[in-house]
């Protein structure tokens, strides 16, 4: 019996790997790689494979959903299969069905982990990782939209807590929600719950292209962020909950927020 | 020219509701409903009395002068005077041929009142029957006309007594019909009676009818007319006669104006509630409440684009004026209001409740859709969704001989589905399978004819037509548990067979989705006592007579997940594992469901598949069953060839059910599985040497027997080219 590792490819390109990771490549009898969990605007496949020297096996959200695996666990059988995936690999993801389905059938895995846009973002607003909330994904809108990220933000709010907003992507389509858009389609919630949770005074953190060279942060009240240019990929939104002072001066600090938000520290 | 003068003196009428009756002619095939109608055309100075009944005026597509049959339904207003009273008629030819009696139902929708034509040697037949129930389910008033008298008396050559008997059997049959198929409050004083003046005699051909009172008052005795015939002297009869008066003289008489009909037929076209504004304006038939029109045709004019007629029951419709379409959730500005005219329709600023009317600039609008005025569109509950006592059961494959010309095929196919409900027309790219579904070969053969003359006369070959069937279950299945794809969500379904009474409910619209949950509960819970929690929890019923029930407690998120949940349940039941045929008649259980926290990894492309798998999963472990379309077949031969033509539906897998000798001619009713019609004609020919008559009505679904099942779905997975073998429930559960 073979194994699967699943290897985090870290954020933003292909230089976001681990050198144990790389190192696991080396090892490996076959990899794979999904790019469907999350945005790498800057990937390149083509050099990934000349500094790896591997060959990689693209991978599509069917085989690894709708087919359970099949191809990689075919894979880990008789040797050492590595599943290459964005960030983290078993953060933000559901490759967890994965892992359980191959342990049942009696495959090991192991993980080495990459740096997770999770981290990254929480990090570069400057916020207390210990303060936050659950985490929530706005959907790109479909039909009906969903009602669950605001609902988390109000919960969060409720204890003081932030509350980290990813925003969906669609790779086949190579659509993605934008800041921007993420707030308006909380705005339209509010419009409907009347709940105070997410006004234009509401105090926003938008963070575009984690992990990158020029990323970029911004804290305002929601009707700045509307107006703020954010530029490429991919975007998420932080709503902080209660400031503690030294999050109040990191924020002014770096990201560009209002001076008087130390007076609402505390 | 009269027409002009006669729309302007029709016009000044409308308004007067006393004075105005919407009246339907419906038959069975041939009975001679439009020779009937061209001779009261006739009198309203839209054609030359000479050529009424030999032209037929209202049958003016070409294909129907040249089949001689109606196919679709013509709509005509015409101004008729009794007693120096001026009276306006709007009337609805129909067709009579049972592949268009989707087309009666919505004629049905617009009348008050039915002038039923009975061919006085044919009889009471199945398509009298059908059309008088429907008619009657309405709440459509009949009277009778018996036709083609001449007949009796040239032809057949009875005397007096004879004639008489003959008469007075078809009386009772109709009478008969409404005691079957009347409500009790209404049965009693519908039935006809020619001493009351709601049975007329005649010939539509020789343009003559009366009533007992007319004859009584002119001094004719039935004699007289025999004698007319033997001296070769009929032409005279129209004078002392006249049709149209028998006719239009027993509607006006015996049919309710728009006021008297709208005051107990509302609460059964609409359901909501009768105290409101809206409702009040209805049952009042009242000119100054809010604009309200029930859709029953809609038409492409190549040049004026989409025709929306029906039937106004409270407000104007005018010019200019904004309305709402309910079911398409959209506003309109009305472009133009016109009457009917035979194939002619008069510009006319406005209309007034009671009438029926012609619509223009409505594009989205459909047969049954509901108009309202702007104003009130929120307030407004939509008329039921009209129901068809038929299903399309037959499907055929078409093609353009010439590949380029498909886009004008697709463009045919598309108006001729917005002009005929009872067709399904489905357009499938991938596969490259473009299927027209019917209600019979008949049906589809006229079908293919419009696609040709829409397209601008394209090519257009034709498949074999192939049979429609549907999947079902007789007992429950298991609990089944299905994952989403990304295995982070799970849904557990249980599904079973829905009782045959409720099926029946909701082919009645007694049950429809958009009663809302609360009323479709109180029903159920009173009518078929099922469980409160059941009852009261059914989530939607889809096209096929499948319901699923959320019978969860206390799931977080499935209130955002409730939309997809059903997109599952209809995807599912459009084809099932079998063969891939829709499914039938399932309450499907949604037992519990577990979903992912965060709203991405629970979209539709992770719960659909999964609801769909879990439903899929339980029918499996059903036993489930085929099931086929059965024609009830309407037969008339002379006795002598009864046996054999029996025998002919009996080899078919068919059965007999009644036979009843009718004078000459004896009525054979029988069931027979429509798969076995192809070809039926020929063998049924040979078999009487062509003395046999029939008609076939889609009746119901009926399960398969086992060793036809199995063929039926051996054929339809090779024509889909799926693999020879019906899937495994394991390929539907999941484990835990
Ligand atoms: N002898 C005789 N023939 C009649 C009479 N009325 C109609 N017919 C004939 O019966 C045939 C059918 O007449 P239609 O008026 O087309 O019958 P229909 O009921 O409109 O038929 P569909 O619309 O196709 O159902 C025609 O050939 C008519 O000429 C009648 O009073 N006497
Ligand atoms: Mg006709």
């Amino acid at each position: 019996m073979g194994e699967i590792v699943f290897v985090g490819l870290g954020l933003h390109d292909e230089m976001g790997i681990s050198l144990r990771g790389l190192k696991e490549l080396e090892t490996a009898d076959s990899v794979f790689m999904e790019l469907y969990t999350s945005l790498m605007p800057e990937f390149s496949v083509k050099n990934f494979q000349k500094i790896s020297g591997k060959k990689l096996h693209m991978i599509l959200r069917q085989e690894l959903e709708e087919e359970s695996g099949e191809t990689v666990l075919k894979a880990a059988e008789t040797g050492k299969a590595v599943l290459l995936v964005p960030g983290d690999p078993l953060i933000a993801t559901t490759h967890v069905a994965l892992r359980i389905h191959a342990e049942k059938l009696g495959v090991r895995t192991r993980i080495v982990h990459g740096a997770s846009i999770l981290s990254a973002v929480i990090g570069l607003s400057g916020l207390h990782n210990y303060k936050f909330g659950k985490s929530v994904t706005i959907p790109l809108a479909s039909g009906v939209s969903s009602e669950t990220p605001y609902e988390v933000i109000a919960q969060n709010r409720r204890l003081g807590l932030h509350t980290l907003c990813l925003l969906d992507i669609d790779v086949t389509e190579n659509r993605y929600l934008k800041i921007r858009e993420g707030l308006k389609l909380l705005l339209q919630i509010e419009e409907k719950r009347k709940e105070n949770i997410v006004t234009m005074d509401t105090l926003v953190v938008g963070v575009a292209r984690a992990g990158s060279n020029n990323p970029q942060v911004k804290a305002s009240f929601l009707r700045d962020l509307l107006r703020c240019d954010f530029g490429g990929p991919p975007h998420s939104i932080i709503f902080p909950g209660k400031l503690h002072f030294m999050e109040a001066e990191a924020l002014i600090a770096f990201a560009d927020a209002p001076e008087n938000l130390r007076e609402a520290s505390e | 020219m009269p027409k002009f003068k006669q729309t302007a003196d029709i016009l000044g009428l409308m308004g007067k509701k006393e004075d105005i009756r919407n009246i339907g002619i419906i038959a069975h095939i041939d009975h001679g409903k439009t020779t009937m109608t061209d001779s009261l055309l006739a009198e309203a100075g839209l054609l030359s009395p000479k050529i009424a009944g030999e032209a037929r005026a209202l049958d003016y597509l070409e294909e129907e002068q040249k089949r001689g049959i109606t196919i679709k339904t013509a709509n005509i207003s015409l101004l008729h005077e009794m007693e120096d009273r001026p009276y306006v008629i709007n009337l609805i030819d129909t067709p009579g041929h049972v592949d268009f009696t989707g087309k009666v139902t919505r004629a049905l929708r617009a009348i008050d009142g039915a002038v039923v034509v009975v061919d006085a040697v044919e009889e009471v037949m199945v398509q009298t029957e059908t059309v008088t129930r429907q008619a009657l389910e309405e709440r459509v008033k009949p009277v009778l006309f018996i036709n083609k008298v001449d007949r009796l008396i040239k032809e057949l050559r009875l005397n007096p007594n004879e004639i008489q008997n003959k008469l007075v059997r078809i009386v009772r049959d109709f009478n008969n019909l409404i005691d079957i198929y009347g409500e009790p409050e209404f049965k009693e004083k519908w039935k006809v009676d020619p001493a009351k003046e709601t049975v007329a005699f005649g010939s539509a051909l020789h343009k003559w009818g009366f009533t007992l009172s007319m004859a009584q008052k002119k001094g004719i005795k039935f004699s007289d007319i025999i004698d007319a015939y033997k001296k070769g002297e009929y032409q005279k009869l129209p004078e002392l006669l006249p049709l149209h008066s028998a006719i239009l003289d027993m509607a006006v008489k015996n049919l309710p104006n728009p006021i008297e009909a709208q005051r107990y037929r509302i609460m059964k076209v609409w359901k909501g509630e009768m105290d409101s504004e809206i409702g009040k304006a209805m049952l009042n038939c009242d000119d100054n409440g809010p604009t309200v029109m029930c859709i029953t045709l809609a038409q492409m004019d190549p040049h004026a684009g989409l025709v929306a007629t029906g039937r106004l029951f409270s407000g104007l419709m005018e010019e200019g004026c904004r309305v709402y379409l309910v079911n398409a959730s959209k506003g309109y500005r009305v472009q133009q209001v016109s009457m009917y005219m035979g194939a002619f329709r008069e510009v006319v600023g406005k209309i007034a409740a009671g009438n029926i009317a012609a619509v223009l600039g409505l594009d989205l609008a459909r047969a049954g859709e509901t108009i309202i005025d702007v104003e009130h569109k929120d307030a407004m509950y939509p008329f039921e969704r009209i129901k068809y006592v038929s299903e399309p059961v037959v499907t055929i494959a078409v093609e353009p001989k010439h590949p380029r010309e498909l886009p004008r095929l697709v463009d045919a196919m598309n108006r001729l589905s917005i002009e005929d409900p009872n067709l399904v027309t489905t357009v499938n790219k991938e596969t490259g399978e473009y299927l027209l579904s019917g209600m019979g070969e008949l049906h589809l053969e006229i079908a293919v004819k419009f696609l040709r003359d829409y397209g601008g006369g394209i090519d257009i070959t034709t498949s074999r037509p192939i049979v429609v069937y549907r999947e079902s279950v007789p007992g429950e299945g298991v609990v089944a548990m299905a994952k989403s794809p990304n295995k982070h969500s799970r849904f557990w379904i249980q599904v079973e067979p829905l009782q045959e009474k409720i099926i029946k409910m909701i082919e009645k619209g007694d049950i429809a989705e958009e009663m809302g949950r609360k009323r479709i509960g109180t029903i159920l819970y009173k009518e078929a006592k099922w469980p409160t929690q059941e009852a009261r929890n059914v989530w939607a019923l889809d096209e096929h007579r499948n319901m699923i029930i959320d019978l969860t407690k206390g799931v977080q998120y499935l209130r955002e997940a409730r939309e997809m949940i059903l997109a599952g349940f209809r995807w599912a039941c459009q084809s099932g594992p079998l063969c891939e045929e829709p499914m039938r008649g399932l309450k499907i259980k949604l037992l519990d469901v577990k979903l992912h926290e965060d709203p991405v990894h629970r979209g539709p492309a992770q719960i659909m598949p999964a609801v769909r798998r879990a439903i899929l999963g339980s029918f499996l472990t059903a036993d489930p069953v085929i099931l086929e379309p059965i024609y009830k077949i309407g037969l008339s031969v002379s006795a002598q060839w009864v046996g054999e033509s029996s025998s002919v539906i009996t080899r078919k897998r068919g059965r007999i059910i009644s036979s009843q000798q009718r004078g000459a001619l004896t009525n054979v009713t029988g069931y027979i599985p429509v798969a076995e019609t192809f070809g039926l004609s020929a063998e049924m020919r040979s078999a009487t040497s062509g003395h046999a008559f029939w008609q076939c009505t889609f009746d119901h679904w009926e399960k398969a027997p086992e060793n036809v099942a199995a063929e039926v779905i051996k054929q339809i997975r090779e024509r889909r080219g799926l693999s020879p073998d019906i899937p495994s429930p394991k390929k539907f559960i999941d484990e835990a």
